[in-house]
Parts: structure tokens; sequence; C-alpha cells
């Protein structure tokens, strides 16, 4: 096995006895083929085991080691360490606040998730006995994208709406919402609008695209941002301007 | 074990230099300076013509000096790039489903580009340009 030392720069934040985060450095030696989450894992086996951090299924499915990488938002089990050189500088995720070393205090976009509803609510409800509901390929495609979301919340570290603006729903909670919308098999739009296309919801976004960016899954929260903002006024031209608000 | 999450400080100013890709997006943003610039010299153009020949005409030949041509140029070049920043994201906000499979972005941005050149051709030639 080849290892190189790998020279990392990490926030640590210890809420009890520290007043603000401090980078601490470590040299580990780590094989080529390792991603940062590996090296993270060497330096608490190996020569710190007070160092916090999140993790779970080390291949870029359960969405939690999440962090800043060099300044970029990235999951640490799907960084590799051949593609950085020199000392890399791991810190948690932007625009969330530290409850210790690297982890963030996600409780935001928790409940900003619930806010949307991201779950089928079915537009009637059909007894068992008449089966499954059905749906043809072309209509899974017109959501399928938006499905893949991991809540790794990358998205939300990379857009700079959020950081300024906390109160912004945020790319994942509604591209979420977008996704359910266009199920066919879903008839709860009229409940997600009232929080998606309000000030807070799509309309604090401004189309920096950051979010799909950086996104490990290739799912693109910007484009339903978009779509939800071209549906919202589509809503708004129907109510005011059709004859009984276009109903 | 007592909590205290501490909480990163934002720049409010200053936070777009942090990566090229806040850059691009204030570059896009910015253009909207220029574009309204040129929205209010066409008020003054019709304030202008509202006032009579000559009125228009000096405020024509104002505008043939060549730090007009050069602000004017600048403007230009501001609003292409609006145009075509603005453009290139078009198929993000209307995907186009045909069947199972979405029509490819490009042929949604070209589409945009096509309209752009047609209507573009069509006023400079209400305007006498050929």
């Amino acid at each position: 096995m080849n290892t190189r030392i790998v020279e990392l720069d990490v926030l640590r934040y210890d809420p009890e006895t520290d007043s603000e985060p401090h980078f601490q450095h470590y040299s580990v030696p780590c094989a080529e083929e390792w991603v940062v989450l590996d090296a993270l894992n060497a330096v608490k086996e190996s020569i710190d085991p007070t160092l916090n951090y999140r993790w779970s299924c080390h291949m870029a499915v359960c969405g939690s080691c999440g962090m800043m990488i060099n300044g970029e938002p990235k999951l640490s089990c799907h960084a590799f360490l051949r593609d950085y050189a020199g000392v890399i500088r791991v810190e948690p995720l932007a625009n969330f606040p530290i409850e210790r070393d690297l982890i963030t205090v996600a409780d935001d976009f928790i409940d900003k998730l619930k806010r949307v509803k991201p779950y089928l609510i079915p537009a009637r409800n059909e007894p068992v006995p008449e089966g499954e509901y059905k749906q043809t390929p072309a209509q899974l495609m017109k959501y399928r994208q938006f499905s893949m979301c991991i809540n790794c919340m990358l998205c939300y570290a990379a857009c700079p709406e959020y950081a300024l603006q906390p109160m912004f729903l945020g790319p994942a909670a509604i591209a979420l919402a977008h996704r359910y919308n266009l199920d066919s098999r879903d008839g709860g739009r009229d409940e997600r609008q009232e929080v998606i296309a309000s000030h807070a919801g799509v309309w604090d976004c401004s189309f920096v695209g950051a979010c799909s960016e950086v996104c490990p899954k290739a799912v693109d929260p910007a484009a339903a941002l978009q779509q939800v903002k071209v549906a919202s006024t589509i809503d708004w031209f129907k109510e005011h301007l059709l004859p009984g608000g276009g109903k | 074990m007592s909590r205290k999450p501490f909480v990163r400080e934002v720049s409010k100013t200053g936070w777009y230099f942090k990566q090229p890709r806040y850059l691009r997006y204030m570059s896009r943003e910015v253009t909207c300076i220029f574009i309204g610039a040129f929205a209010l010299l066409l008020l003054c153009a019709l304030g202008r013509l509202s006032e009579g020949q000559a009125s228009y005409e000096s405020f024509l030949a104002a505008l043939q000096g060549p730090w007009s041509i050069f602000g004017l140029l600048v403007v230009l070049l501001f609003a292409v790039h609006n145009a075509t920043s603005w453009f290139n994201v078009t198929p993000k906000a209307m995907p186009v489903q045909i069947g199972e499979d979405f029509l490819p972005g490009k042929y949604i941005v070209a589409a945009h580009y096509a309209v752009w050149i047609v209507v573009s051709l069509a006023v400079l030639l209400l305007a006498g340009a050929f």
C-alpha cells in the first residue's frame, strides 16, 4: 500500500471550553486511494480520539459527512485525497451553527424540510382493493432527478442567499417540495405552495446556481426553484386575470 | 452537557469574492446597473423628442462623441453578457419533456439565440440599418 503524509488543518470547537473555533493541525499517514473521511478516521483512531464529526455509509448515500473542504462543500467520503495538494483545510458545513468540531446544528434545515411536506399527499384515497397508484415511466421521469436528494445540506452551505437571509427555505427543501408537486400520484401542491411560493420561499432565490454545482448526487435544485417560480407566476396570472381565479 | 452552538459571522459585503461562482453570479447581476442606465438614456431621448426636432438632434449629436460611444459600447457589452448568461440557464427553468426523455438543453438555448438574432435583425431593418 502506497502511503503519503497528508497535512490536515481541522477546525475544532469544544462548546465547554472554547469561546470560538480554532484550527488544529494533523499530519496523517494516508493511502493513495483514501478520501478525506478516511484521513479523519485515521486521526480519530490513532492521533486524537477527541475529534468529532458525523459519518455513516462511506459511499455518498447517507448524506451525513458533508464538510467544507478547502472552502468547498463536499461529502468527505467523496473527496479523494489525491485531488488535493498541500494542506487540506477541513471545516464544518458553512451557514450552519457549529455544535462541536465538524458537527453542525441541522435543526433549521430539518424544520424547513417538515414545513414543505416532503411526502405523498394522495389526491384521493383509493380503497386498498382497487390496487396500487399507477405511474407511467414518463410520469416518473418528470420528478426522478429531484428524488435523488440525500439531504446532505451541501446546497445550503453553498447558497449565499441562505447565508445572508437565514429565513430562506433553501434549495433542498424547495426541490423536494417540487419533487412531490411533480408526482402524478400527489395532490398536495396547494398545501406546499403556501410555504414555497412565499417571500421566504422561491422569491428569496436570486438564481446563483451554486446549489446545483455542489450537489454530490447531480440533483439540480436551482432548476427546481426556477420551475417553481414559473409555475407560481402562472398561478398569479390565472388568479388575477381569469374569471373565477382560474380554478 | 450544555449546548453552546457557535454561529459564524457572514460578511454582508464582499462575500462574492470568496468563490469564482459567486463572482460569475455578481457579474450577471451587475449588468442591471448598465441596462438601467441605458433605459434612462432612452427616456431622455423620448423627452428630447417630445421637445421637437432641434432638441432631439442636439441630443443625438451629443451621443456622437468618443466618450458617449465608449459608454454605449460598455453598455452593449454588459447587455450581451446579461442576455447570454440568462439564455444559458433557460433549460433549467423550462425543461421540455418528450416521452420519457428531456430535450437536451442546448436546443432550448439555441432556440433563444435564434429568436434573439431574428428580432435584432428585424429591429435593425426597421431602424433602416440595411
